[in-house]
């Protein structure tokens, strides 16, 4: 089977989730090939990087309308590519440009997108995969009729698998036209967030705090057990709805779905809506002052107390183990 | 400035969602269903755009018989008016946003907003999809939209931060959480609604491209156990945590 995969960098940095889309590519290419398509300033310089994580071949796009990700722009080079190598399936991470780019790129190939997808494989010769509906209540198992089978893929639901540095991929780069007036919808600014901070989907430890913590200062306390652990924070929506984080900490139904290997829920009931974000997570562990909060039926460990104690301990316990 | 304004009739997000009989379907009885919340911000950002600009605010739902009540919250909280393109069977998304686009074709626009995501398939794909079967440029998961002459600017969260976008209009948006705080229908707004005519349009059949194989519940969590109470249960979750679970 032939596979393609949209391989998503920022200024040469491959997204860790595009390197677990190669990985799902590589194994689901089985032997056949698997190609990986690199868009966007800086793709060349970048591409000899992506070797390690399995394409055969990688597909460079480099174009003065295209520096920067548009919907439009993106899709358009996609689709050049796919023209081209004729795949069985493609592959998209779905980050926040992904699940942008994978509807618009079906649209325009005429074939529906598997979105968001947890698991993926062949089924009489038609890409199947499981996605979770209902914020993770249900898995629905799901085949696209259409050539080519399109998936975007959910962060850190697929292995990236080892880098492999002796692997070697036939870099070339691919042409695309576009006109000057193709693109409708531009990035025109970035507001980057502070330089270290580590992204929710992508962390493998995050640190939330609910209600809980009360106020926005005390979520120092977090930030700290943060530091320490080399974790993110995240939050519940009643701590994003008081004002004291900002949208795009909230974890939950509403908010991001984390997969960490350790999810520390702190001063957090437990809600079903904030449930749907994080019990895919390796192991929760949950600090509450209420022995009968609802977080205890799915928290692998507990302790029954006042974060403001337990907390700035458990910083302390892990500074003495480094 | 007329507004376009897609919603979805959804079942609550504290349901206790069920599978049916069939295997491939959900148990709908017993079941709440509401406005989808994400569409609630949708149509929130149409009703303050046009109490800042004119022109009116419709909405369109694909959907069976049921969604009509959903249009009637959306009307309950402002909307002008209401289509309701009938249709009871399954659709891929991507059939479905090519039927909305015929749909939208008959309604005058200069914008139109969806949500992000539908909260029962979770696939966040129908606003972007639309756009593209439009042929219209589309600004997805927007937590800030200013319209301007011509143009909009509007924001959106990355992994990495914000992006400002800025597109020409008309143009598809879909509404993240945090771009506006919706409002509860008002008494007055709710006696209007049932007023309200909703204009009904048949829905052309057809297969969907994507199969159903099945449909399961995920292997449920075991509630573990409780470490100790207090600062002092510390060490022994650390422990637990470093030669246990191997996390640490
Ligand atoms: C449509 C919809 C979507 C939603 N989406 C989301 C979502 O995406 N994410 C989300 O999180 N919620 C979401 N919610 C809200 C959800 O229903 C809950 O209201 C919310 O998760 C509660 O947040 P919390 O646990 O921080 O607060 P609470 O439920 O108030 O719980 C606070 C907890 O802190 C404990 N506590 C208090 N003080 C201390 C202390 N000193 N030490 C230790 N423990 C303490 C209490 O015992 C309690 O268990 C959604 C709701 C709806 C209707
Ligand atoms: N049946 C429908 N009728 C009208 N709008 C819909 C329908 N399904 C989805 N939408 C819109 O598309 C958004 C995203 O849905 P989805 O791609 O299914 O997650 C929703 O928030 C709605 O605004």
């Amino acid at each position: 089977m032939k596979v393609l995969v949209f391989a998503e960098q920022r200024e040469g940095e491959f997204r860790k989730a595009a390197l677990e889309a190669c990985g799902a590519g590589r194994r689901l290419a089985e032997g056949g090939e698997l190609v990986g398509v690199v868009i966007g300033r800086g793709a060349s310089a970048a591409a000899p990087k992506l070797a390690a994580y399995g394409p055969d071949r990688i597909l460079t796009v480099e174009h003065p309308q295209l520096e920067l990700y548009s919907t439009e722009g993106y899709t358009t080079a996609l689709e050049a590519a796919i023209k081209q190598e004729q795949p069985d399936a493609v592959l998209i991470a779905g980050t926040a440009t992904g699940r942008d780019l994978g509807p618009r790129l079906g649209a325009r190939l005429g074939v529906p997108v598997l979105a968001d997808v947890i698991n993926l494989s062949w089924n009489e010769g038609k890409l199947a995969a499981v996605r979770p509906i209902y914020a993770g209540k249900l898995h629905l198992s799901v085949r696209s009729q259409a050539q080519p089978g399109v998936a975007t893929t959910r962060p850190k639901a697929f292995p990236a698998g080892a880098p492999d540095p002796g692997r070697q991929a036939q870099i070339s780069p691919l042409e695309v036209e576009l006109a000057p007036d193709a693109i409708r919808a531009r990035v025109t600014q970035m507001h980057s967030e502070a330089e270290g901070t580590i992204e929710l989907t992508e962390a493998d430890i995050v640190v939330s705090g609910g209600r809980g913590l009360k106020s926005h200062e005390n979520f120092k306390l977090l930030e700290e057990l943060a530091r320490t652990l080399g974790a993110a924070v995240g939050a519940s929506r009643a701590a994003v709805d008081s004002g004291w984080r900002t949208h795009g900490d909230q974890v939950g139904q509403t908010g991001k779905v984390v997969s960490p290997t350790l999810y520390i829920a702190c001063g957090i009931s437990g809600a079903i809506q904030h449930l749907a974000g994080m019990t895919s997570s390796k192991v929760i562990v949950a600090i509450n002052k209420d022995p009968e909060a609802p977080i205890f039926k799915i928290a692998d460990y507990g302790i029954v107390g006042d974060v403001f104690e337990v907390v700035p301990a458990l910083t302390e316990a892990i500074k003495a183990m480094k | 400035m007329n507004i376009l304004v897609c919603v979805k009739h959804v079942p609550d997000t504290e349901a206790a969602v069920k599978i049916a009989a069939d295997g491939k379907s959900i148990q709908t009885q017993d079941v709440n269903f509401v406005l989808n919340p994400y569409d609630e911000y949708a149509v929130e950002e149409a009703l303050r755009l046009r109490e800042a600009r004119g022109g009116e605010v419709t909405l369109l739902s694909a959907g069976p018989e049921e969604a009509k009540k959903s249009l009637r919250t959306g009307l309950a909280m402002g909307a002008d008016k209401a289509v309701h393109l009938v249709c009871a069977h399954r659709h891929d998304t991507l059939t479905l946003a090519r039927a909305l686009a015929a749909a939208a074709g008959q309604i005058p626009f200069d914008l139109i907003l969806c949500g992000k995501q539908a909260v029962d398939d979770d696939e966040a794909q129908l606003g972007v999809m639309l756009a593209e079967a439009l042929s219209l440029p589309s600004v997805s998961a927007i937590v800030k939209l200013e319209v301007l002459d011509g143009k909009a600017v509007a924001r959106r969260e990355v992994e990495s931060g914000l992006e400002v976008v800025e597109t020409s209009l008309p143009a598809v948006f879909t509404a993240q959480k945090g771009l506006n705080d919706p409002r509860y229908p008002s008494l007055k707004g709710i006696m209007m609604a049932k007023q309200k005519k909703i204009e009904e349009i048949a829905c052309a059949q057809s297969d969907s491209q994507v199969e159903i194989l099945d449909l399961a519940y995920p292997k449920s969590r075991s509630g573990g156990k409780i470490v100790g109470q207090g600062a002092a249960a510390v060490p022994e979750l650390v422990r637990l945590l470093h030669e246990e679970a191997k996390v640490l």
